[in-house]
């Protein structure tokens, strides 16, 4: 079980240590820095945070003593643009998410970027390369901001049996897969449904906006997407994928968990759809399912009894290596951590900075 | 020399003191500054070489209108001064 969770908000990143018992915040690193992603590699411990500088933009720092220390290293940047190009600008916004690699490639990371970009390290961060292909595909102009100005990759699957199968949601422009370590795409949404779009284009996989994705570690071809109207699952590996239907309080949300020792559990964090995202009658819940998404439990037992508006955004919900402890944080920056899968929940602080990630370290 | 200065807050992450530097234009001054002391320039410019969005340049007071090719003209007495833009949060 994770005794260490990374909290990246918006003034710094903040550590919480479990010791004799008990979770208590350390002293946070970057002070005062926006912090959008954060990473704890398990192959050599090493800890990533991408930092988001509002006027010198996006500066990427990595520890290798367990955040006593930290050291700046390279940011993803893009190509030169040529003239004339459709789309964004090629210029980095922001780190949405960073990922490692697979077991057998150690010092291997991905980053998923707005706008739309999906980089990849091989020597831990000292030097990055726009996945070109995926970047390059005549679909990519198509992606829409979601929330943000332009496109963004907020969620990377590689799957663990197979490093070369890599698997990214797009807000908004569906799932996209490589079976060849990055070299080719296929747009594999089929079965998702988009219910802002007109009618004829409801159904297409471009169109999609999904907030997050995850993939089960012991059975990846089950992966999990909280959609902008709706939950999803796929049971073969993102070929197809299903609606859930019986979900709890309300399908909207941005995060999803997985357990990662059982496919068919997973945790969300409803809100009330969708200008007004805030928890569906201002009682903080998360909702389980155990059984692959046919029935839904509603958890809320030590979140906040008085009204909550606390959003929990789509990076700040995490569940450990055991499947036992889960965190969620939210926007107003309220943090919780739940040491049996969800029953019960306790308050590590309801006085944060807004926060847009929790992550579990070894 | 025409002299370049950078916000102090740029000291918080980058070690920037005021220097003296040859150039004509506001690009070569600043070529010059990153040439001695490269990790400054990503926290000024992009990776296409513009100015970053929420920075600004003066130039003997007066913002420069080039912020993607940077060819304002500079005067051997020139003040460049590298500020960050006004932002909220």
């Amino acid at each position: 079980m994770s005794d260490r969770l990374l909290v990246g908000t918006r003034k710094g990143l903040f550590t919480v240590a479990r010791r004799n018992g008990r979770w208590s915040l350390l002293e946070p690193s970057f002070l005062g820095d926006p912090v959008t992603a954060v990473l704890a590699d398990p192959r050599d411990s090493t800890l990533y945070a991408a930092l988001n500088l509002g006027h010198f933009g996006v500066k990427m720092r990595r520890s290798k003593d367990g955040g006593k220390t930290w050291e700046e290293h390279a940011a993803p940047t893009y190509p030169p643009q040529p003239e004339n190009a459709p789309g964004p600008a090629w210029k980095l916004v922001q780190v949405w998410v960073m990922e490692t690699g697979g077991a057998d490639e150690p010092g291997v990371l991905w980053a998923g970027t707005i706008p739309g970009g999906l980089f990849r390290s091989r020597d831990r961060g000292d030097n990055w390369s726009l996945v070109r292909s995926l970047w390059e595909h005549p679909s990519r102009t198509e992606w829409m901001g979601g929330g943000y100005d332009a496109a963004g990759i907020h969620s990377i699957c590689i799957d663990p049996r197979d490093r070369r199968k890599v698997s990214v949601a797009v807000s908004t422009g569906g799932v996209w897969q490589s079976r060849d370590g990055g070299e080719t795409w296929d747009l594999r949404a089929s079965g998702m449904r988009a219910e802002y779009m007109p009618p004829d284009r409801q159904g297409d996989p471009l169109v999609q906006d999904v907030h997050r994705m995850v993939a089960c570690p012991s059975r990846p071809d089950v992966l999990w997407a909280q959609h902008h109207n709706g939950v999803f699952r796929s049971t073969d590996g993102a070929a197809s994928w299903n609606e859930i239907r019986a979900c709890a309080l309300s399908c909207f949300g941005f995060a999803v968990a997985v357990d990662p020792n059982n496919a068919d559990t997973a945790w969300f964090v409803p809100a009330m759809k969708d200008e007004k995202r805030v928890p569906v009658n201002a009682q903080l819940a998360v909702t389980r399912t155990r059984d692959g998404g046919r029935t839904f439990e509603v958890l809320r037992d030590g979140l906040p009894a008085e009204a909550a508006y606390d959003l929990i955004y789509r990076h700040a919900l995490d569940v450990d290596g055991s499947g036992e402890r889960l965190a969620i944080g939210s926007t107003t920056g309220g943090l919780w951590i739940s040491e049996n899968r969800g029953n019960s929940w306790q308050c590590i602080s309801a006085h944060l900075p807004p926060i847009a990630a929790v992550r579990f370290a070894q | 020399m025409p002299r370049v200065v950078f916000t102090s807050n740029l000291q918080r992450y980058v070690t920037c003191p005021e220097r003296a530097v040859r150039g004509a234009t506001v690009g070569q001054a600043l070529a010059g500054v990153f040439a001695d002391t490269p990790q400054i320039r990503d926290y000024v410019l992009d990776e296409q070489g513009h100015v970053r969005r929420h920075i600004h340049i003066y130039v003997d007071g007066r913002r420069i209108a080039d912020r993607e090719r940077l060819t304002d003209a500079v005067h051997d007495d020139s003040e460049i001064c590298v500020l960050q833009a006004l932002s909220g949060g």
